[in-house]
């Protein structure tokens, strides 16, 4: 019997250690690919090699990624933030208020469901949105692309809610109105604070699709004093040619703030992702 | 009671969120139709009737983006499942560092696109990247990644597999979870092996995961643009263009009508690909 246990523990130890290799391997050096490379200097760089850097450029490179342009990338990081914040916000409150209606009328939901679910699916018409932007006069402005994510994020964070409602007991509504509530205080003191974790999740999970997105920034929100955080990138491969050291230290330096979320939400992170997906 | 009820439920609750997805996603995608059969300059328009589609399908640069956006999703798909139900496979075993591979599989589905594509480009390089020197290595020929036309749509497919995979494999581990434990206690009783209960408890009950990978990975798929346009920008020519890819090209153009078509008929590609499945996934996990 003991013998058997040690064959088996013998072969979990092979497991582990083969799994982790080919993580490695597939995940591992094309990290370390990338943060290596951003600290040579770039005639190094050039060769995309694996080893130790012959100096480190590190104080070099990356000062020189976050002063190039009059500090483009700065001004990236405060608009990517200001769009990711504002986003956040608007979309919380309208999408928890129309959910919990939605939850609440079962009736009415049916036929706006395919309603929501054509915004999961659908990708945004392009010019007509720019066309429907420049007539309200929101064309390259904060409130417009703030307003087009929110747009955008609507069914996702709907669904996640309205979910979330159909858990709490309806007697709780019954309850708050003998107690003479109206609707505007039912909902934000009783409904609203109940909803926090399924609030924290969205937060989490839309700030990595806002903070991430590329297309729609290119599209919704151009001009050089709108730059945002994916675009510099994209910015970058023409401004710099060959210098992949300085394309790398800008691609390490745009990816810090969702790792930094990954640490600290991972397992929100992953608990959300999987919840919102199967509900999706 | 219950018309108090309603009063509790007021319809002005829907109307902040409703103006926006109206305003916003609702009101362009239903102009799209009409916009779509114009020859447009944003500020002023003529009718042209169905010219614009006849263009998008008679031209072969523009008709390989169909082709293009099925294989990329197609291939997406499928290296997401096969792959990702493997992995959640692996790390619902008895293995001890099962979170901190987790973890690693994971990180990259918290990078932008954008980034994972520029550091691929890098790597798929043709005569110096890793890739190639790894293959060279155990004595495989380099391959042109991203020079090949007849590859390079692959080639970012397999990097969105790259990306995509740590949801997956997240997805199917929750649905392995979820497996009851009374399931794998019989078919040990029974003397049943590893491949036994992957082939008759983890395959079939996990199909409500299956489903969602599917829809999920065909749904980002079909609209990808990202990775796409950070690794080939549609190249060499126009042989990895996607239809979101061939919409960009056309905008920045000046082909507003001709985007708008694009954006027609990218918009009844993913409902008569996605809605069926979808459908159909739905019905299915009903009887479960």
């Amino acid at each position: 019997m003991s013998a058997k246990r040690e064959k088996r523990s013998k072969r979990t130890l092979a497991a582990e250690i083969a799994g982790t290799l080919v993580a490695l391997l597939f995940f591992g050096v094309p990290a370390y690919f990338v943060l290596i490379n951003s600290m040579k200097t770039s005639t190094e760089a050039a060769r995309l090699e694996l080893g130790w850097p012959n100096s480190f450029e590190f104080l070099a490179n990356y000062g020189e990624v976050i002063t190039a342009n009059d500090g483009r990338l700065l001004l990236a990081f405060f608009n990517s933030a200001v769009i990711t914040v504002f986003t956040i916000l608007l979309l919380i409150i309208v999408c928890s208020m129309a959910a919990f209606v939605l939850a609440r009328r079962q009736g009415m939901a049916k036929h706006l469901n395919y309603l929501v679910l054509v915004g999961l699916m659908i990708p945004p018409a392009i010019v007509p949105t720019i066309w429907v932007l420049q007539g309200l006069g929101l064309f390259k402005t904060f409130p417009g692309i703030i307003f087009l994510e929110t747009a955008l994020r609507f069914s996702f964070a709907c669904i996640l809610y309205r979910a979330f409602v159909a858990t709490i007991p309806k007697e709780l509504d019954e309850a708050a109105l003998i107690d003479g509530c109206g609707p505007l205080r039912l909902f934000f003191q009783i409904i609203f604070p109940l909803l926090k974790p399924v609030t924290s999740t969205i937060i989490v999970l839309s700030s990595i699709q806002v903070y991430n997105d590329f297309e729609n920034m290119l599209y919704f929100f151009p001009g050089s004093e709108n730059a945002t955080v994916q675009l510099t990138l994209y910015n970058y491969t023409g401004l710099f040619g060959t210098s992949y050291n300085l394309l790398f230290a800008n691609v390490i330096l745009i990816c810090i703030p969702m790792l930094i979320l990954f640490i600290f939400f991972n397992k929100r992170i992953v608990s959300g992702m999987t919840a919102g997906a199967v509900k999706g | 009671m219950n018309a108090n009820n309603n009063r509790m439920y007021s319809y002005y609750f829907l109307l902040p969120a409703g103006i926006i997805y109206f305003v916003f996603f609702l009101f362009p995608t239903l102009m799209s139709f009409f916009y779509s059969m114009t020859w447009w300059t944003l500020t002023d328009w003529e009718f042209i009737g169905f010219e614009n589609f006849i263009t998008f399908f008679e031209s072969p640069s523009l008709r390989i983006g169909f082709r293009n956006t099925l294989f990329f999703a197609g291939t997406a798909v499928t290296g997401k499942v096969i792959l990702g139900l493997l992995i959640a496979v692996f790390l619902t075993s008895k293995i001890r560092n099962k979170d901190m591979l987790r973890s690693i599989v994971f990180f990259p589905v918290l990078i932008s696109a954008i980034a994972v594509g520029a550091t691929f480009g890098v790597l798929m390089h043709p005569t110096d990247g890793i890739i190639n020197n790894g293959l060279n290595l155990i004595g495989l020929p380099s391959v042109d990644w991203l020079g090949n036309p007849n590859l390079a749509i692959f080639s970012v497919a397999f990097t969105d597999i790259w990306r995509g995979v740590g949801i997956a494999t997240v997805i199917f581990i929750a649905g392995i979870m979820a497996i009851p434990g009374d399931y794998k206690e019989a078919l040990k009783i029974d003397g049943g092996n590893t491949f036994q209960e992957f082939r008759h408890i983890i395959l079939p009950l996990s199909r409500p995961a299956m489903n969602t990978v599917i829809i999920l990975a065909l749904i980002d798929g079909l609209r990808n643009f990202d990775l796409v346009w950070a690794m080939t920008g549609g190249g060499p020519g126009f042989s990895s263009d996607v239809l979101a890819s061939i919409i960009y090209k056309q905008y920045a153009s000046g082909f507003y009508g001709l985007a708008t078509a694009g954006n027609v008929i990218l918009f009844f590609f993913v409902a008569c690909i996605a809605f069926p499945v979808f459908k159909f996934i739905n019905r299915k996990e009903v009887d479960l």
